[in-house]
């Protein structure tokens, strides 16, 4: 017998390998981010445990606390979406486990499960205003709003001069579409 | 359109973010009952023209189930209301009996409100 053959360790690979698209705004599939999501409830320690890992207070509710590459926010009232670079995924659920250790807690990694998209340009919320049943107008900076998109469901919030666009990896060609679609030129609302 | 504000989140949620679970409110007969209890808990529906109690999902938002109170025949909304409760809130019943004053609940058999 030869060598035992060692698989080689794979870079992560975002859901679409970054695709984009230029329309009245600028779509592009970013990532692989790392994505924890948190749930708990009640739990006395869990605003440390969260500070510990994205740096951040724990978000009121529909909110998004964001520092950095790191974020965290809400999704529902025992349910926190906990946002940190790829590679530190393994060491934030390490320090959840610490920090949370002994209460009702589940802590998830699903980095691998989402795609995430960033729609860019002065125009970007008609994107996504054609798309959702939601009144960009009064969506506030710094909220997160879980709703859908066309058929799937999305969470998206105001960052940096447009949205970021979180939903299920599984749908993301589907998104794309949705998105590429949804921002030709001369379709601006 | 149907657009519910949910006590959950407390997003105003269009119809199509939630996902319907019918009537609020039943009583569960299970072991012990009797067919005929069993029977209208399995079956037998309110299906009224007018003030109707029902179960949300908000789906597409925090994924939680709430209550409704809501006319079925304007589709004027009384308002929601968290799920923990088996009875309407007196708030609610107070918005019902200001719009429709005729309106009588009818889980008690005098119809008065409850307490």
């Amino acid at each position: 017998m030869s060598e035992p053959v060692s698989a080689p360790v794979s870079a992560p690979v975002s859901a679409l390998g970054g695709a984009s698209f230029q329309g009245f705004a600028t779509i592009r599939e970013i990532g692989p981010l790392g994505m924890i999501t948190l749930r708990a409830k009640g739990v006395k320690a869990l605003g440390k445990a969260v500070k510990a890992v994205t740096g951040t207070k724990l978000p009121a509710p529909r909110r998004i606390e964001v520092n950095g590459d790191r974020a965290c926010g809400w999704m529902s009232p025992d349910e926190y979406l906990l946002i940190v670079p790829y590679a530190e995924v393994s060491a934030a659920l390490a320090s959840l486990a610490k920090s949370l250790a002994g209460e009702h807690h589940l802590a998830a990694d699903v980095s691998d499960a989402r795609a995430i998209f960033r729609v860019e340009g002065d125009k970007a919320a008609d994107v996504l205003r054609k798309l959702s049943p939601v009144d960009f107008a009064t969506l506030e900076p710094g909220e997160l709003r879980r709703t859908r998109a066309a058929q799937v469901a999305a969470a998206m919030w105001a960052e940096g001069g447009g949205f970021t666009l979180v939903c299920f990896r599984s749908v993301a060609a589907y998104v794309m579409g949705l998105l590429t679609h949804s921002a030709q030129p001369g379709s601006e609302l | 359109m149907l657009i519910l504000t949910c006590p959950c989140c407390g997003v105003m949620a269009d119809e199509t973010e939630l996902s319907p679970g019918y009537e609020a409110h039943l009583k569960r007969f299970g072991p012990g009952s009797t067919p005929e209890e069993f029977e209208a808990y399995m079956f037998a529906r309110k299906n009224p023209k007018g003030v109707h109690f029902e179960r949300w999902r908000h789906t597409y938002g925090c994924g939680k189930w709430f209550l409704a109170a809501r006319c079925t025949a304007t589709l004027e909304v009384f308002g929601t209301y968290p799920a923990q409760v088996s009875e309407p809130p007196a708030d609610i019943i107070a918005r019902i009996q200001a719009r429709r004053p005729d309106w009588k609940a009818d889980w008690q058999p005098d119809g008065k409100a409850p307490k």
